[in-house]
């Protein structure tokens, strides 16, 4: 089997965040970059799935040198080879922007039969690249995925899906697929000294707006649908009331309130 | 919150991105895997011997050795930072992996022949057996050249006869590498445990190194085969080849530890109000703080450097006794005065400062005591041996 897996650079989540001068995105210039935290799910499955009908797992990312940072470190957990898309213009893609040029290199690399993102990324949160990325290779996809089986030699694909309520479904769809994987789905491993010290020299492919023969209005902020107008820190509205009284006048009117003004009992 | 690491004068420009990510790697395994469980093991006195397949499958062991044996061959910078974030876990832990690694896959890597590194390496780097390093004895500590214990001739082989104390590991192990005077020579021998008249008997009621087993070892007519004879391994310097690389790994692992008292140092201090504010806002805290930051970025650079001369073959052992003796001062004194600012606090198994504490007091003695090192030092300046 030949699976891509997605993987998107985002601050360390210990990272404390301060919002740039034009407020349109966070000052990033001395943050610590890390995959983001479904991605690795993604990748654990794909490399899962390696392990058990062969193949390989090429790990894909977009971006500056925190791109190529978290793309080692998947070489690291045990991808075979990484592609890393840089360009300057591709700086402020959109999720749509960002889904055609993935799927443009997925194109290039010669397809695959299975493609994992995961399921959001933990700082724009949108969930919608993997699904786009589907729509521009025109394959099949399913999100929120917390089970992947293959069969015919990864030529048909079953997927257990999650859904609301604690529901779970079962689809079955024909390679080549791209599915969003689902946080928890399996625990990823830690990388191994030899998988470090082997990462580098694994193949490592490099591609621009160019090499995808990608215009320029179609990458980065010029082919993003959406623009960021401001990026704010939400205003802290909590409201501290103590109930005077005794305990027992306290208790009476902490219950009047969560029957009248919270209506949770 | 993950550790945040301690890097006031930024050492971390000076490594390479296979070594950060090496560290980083070991030291989210430590925050996730080690400290939700050390504190327990520690107050059990039990050895957390289920992280072993884990740390076999990182590639934690003897991971400076060859690939071709299992290993990762990484240079002694990354196999250092491994020892600091292992030791800012737990001490006890950083010992377990500095004697499979160190102690008994170095020497047989270093002194044993193709066979024997064939055989026992790759299943050591897998965890799949457990070694440890016998050559301290009862009466025997820092002058080990004085051993008791004897391997004679026999026509099937060594019969080996003797005790060795204070053994990191010996109950648990598969295989010692013991050192025993044969024919009037200290010779190393890979002895498997289970070869009748070999007992490990643990050592009890320590209040140090209690996430560690500690053992004694008694061979009473142990019968080892000519094949298991360390064959380039006679002399007193081979054992203490060995614990040069030990040595090493403990001047990594005393600034780990260090780094773990330094932070909840900062973080308690920070949140803790006396007199209307926090008493990190007191003069003598921050005095103390300082001290400390000062004394871990001085270790951080001692080590970092003694690394690099490692790597360049330029290392003359008495600048790992320089490191050894003064990163593990400095782990020690850290802890102290973290207990210290922490007031009752720091007591308590709730924090890992005085679980740092007291296992650190093993490590100043241990791998050379602190004395020993001391005279290292004074002999390589004067040329004259005090212990001689």
């Amino acid at each position: 089997m030949k699976i891509i897996s997605c993987m998107k650079p985002v601050p360390d989540p210990a990272s404390r965040l301060i919002i740039n001068e034009t407020k349109t995105w966070i000052k990033d210039q001395d943050l610590t970059f890390v995959a983001s935290e479904a991605d690795n799910y993604a990748l654990e499955e794909g490399l899962r799935l390696k392990e058990k009908h062969g193949g390989e797992v090429i790990v894909l990312s977009m971006g500056g040198e925190e791109a190529a940072r978290v793309l080692r470190s998947g070489l690291a957990m045990g991808a075979d080879r990484a592609i890393h898309l840089l360009d300057p213009k591709f700086k402020g893609a959109d999720e749509f922007a960002a889904a055609a040029t993935l799927a443009k290199a997925i194109e290039k690399d010669g397809g695959a039969d299975l493609v994992l993102a995961g399921v959001q990324s933990d700082d724009l949160g949108t969930g919608m690249t993997g699904t786009m990325m589907a729509e521009f290779l025109g394959w099949v996809h399913a999100t929120v995925v917390v089970g992947v089986e293959a069969a015919a030699g990864g030529k048909s694909l079953k997927a257990r899906r999650e859904l609301e309520g604690g529901i779970n479904e079962t689809v079955e769809l024909p390679a080549p697929a791209v599915l969003t994987i689902q946080f928890g789905i399996n625990q990823p491993r830690y990388a191994s000294l030899k998988g470090i010290m082997a990462a580098k020299k694994k193949n490592f492919k490099v591609w621009t707006a160019a090499d995808l023969g990608l215009a320029d209005d179609a990458v980065g902020k010029a082919g993003a649908m959406y623009e960021v107008k401001e990026i704010l820190i939400p205003e802290k509205k909590s409201k501290v009331e103590i109930l005077g009284g005794t305990a027992e006048e306290a208790t009476a009117a902490l219950v009047e309130k969560l029957r009248k003004e919270a209506k949770v009992i | 919150m993950p550790f945040q690491g301690v890097d006031f004068y930024r050492i971390d420009d000076l490594l390479s991105d296979e070594e950060r990510m090496v560290r980083d790697t070991v030291r989210r395994f430590v925050d996730e895997r080690v400290v939700p469980i050390i504190d327990k093991h520690f107050e059990a006195a039990t050895f957390p011997s289920e992280l072993i397949p884990e740390m076999a499958q990182m590639g934690l062991f003897g991971g400076t050795l060859p690939e071709e044996y299992g290993c990762a061959n990484m240079n002694n910078v990354a196999y250092g930072l491994v020892m600091q974030e292992l030791e800012r876990g737990d001490s006890g832990l950083r010992s377990f992996v500095s004697v499979q690694g160190a102690l008994v896959m170095y020497p047989i890597f270093a002194f044993g022949t193709e066979e024997q590194k064939q055989k026992w390496l790759p299943l050591l780097a897998k965890g799949q057996k457990i070694g440890c390093f016998a050559l301290t004895e009862p009466d025997h500590g820092s002058d080990p050249g004085g051993m008791e214990t004897r391997a004679r001739r026999s026509d099937k082989g060594w019969v080996l006869n003797g005790t060795k104390r204070w053994i990191t590991n010996g109950t648990i192990s598969d295989v010692a590498i013991v050192w025993a005077k044969a024919e009037g020579e200290i010779c190393g021998f890979i002895v498997e445990t289970k070869t009748p008249g070999f007992q490990a008997p643990e050592i009890k009621n320590k209040l140090s190194l209690r996430a560690s087993v500690t053992s004694d070892l008694i061979l009473d007519d142990v019968l080892v085969p000519e094949a298991n004879l360390l064959p380039n391994s006679a002399g007193l310097k081979a054992p203490l080849m060995c614990l040069n690389q030990a040595r090493y790994g403990i001047a990594w692992g005393g600034i780990g530890a260090a780094m773990a008292c330094y932070e909840w140092a900062v973080e308690y201090t920070k949140g803790r109000i006396q007199f209307d504010k926090p008493i990190a806002q007191f003069q003598l805290v921050q005095e103390k703080l300082a001290h400390m930051l000062t004394e871990i970025t001085k270790g951080q650079l001692l080590a970092w450097r003694l690394g690099h001369l490692k790597d360049e073959g330029k290392l003359h052992f008495s600048q790992t006794s320089m490191a050894k003796r003064n990163n593990v001062r400095v782990g020690l004194e850290t802890a102290r005065l973290a207990r210290d600012l922490m007031g009752a606090n720091g007591i308590t198994l709730e924090y890992p400062i005085f679980r740092h504490m007291c296992n650190l007091e093993s490590v100043y003695t241990y791998e050379g005591t602190d004395h020993i090192h001391t005279l290292i030092l004074g002999e390589h300046i004067t040329g004259l041996p005090a212990y001689k």
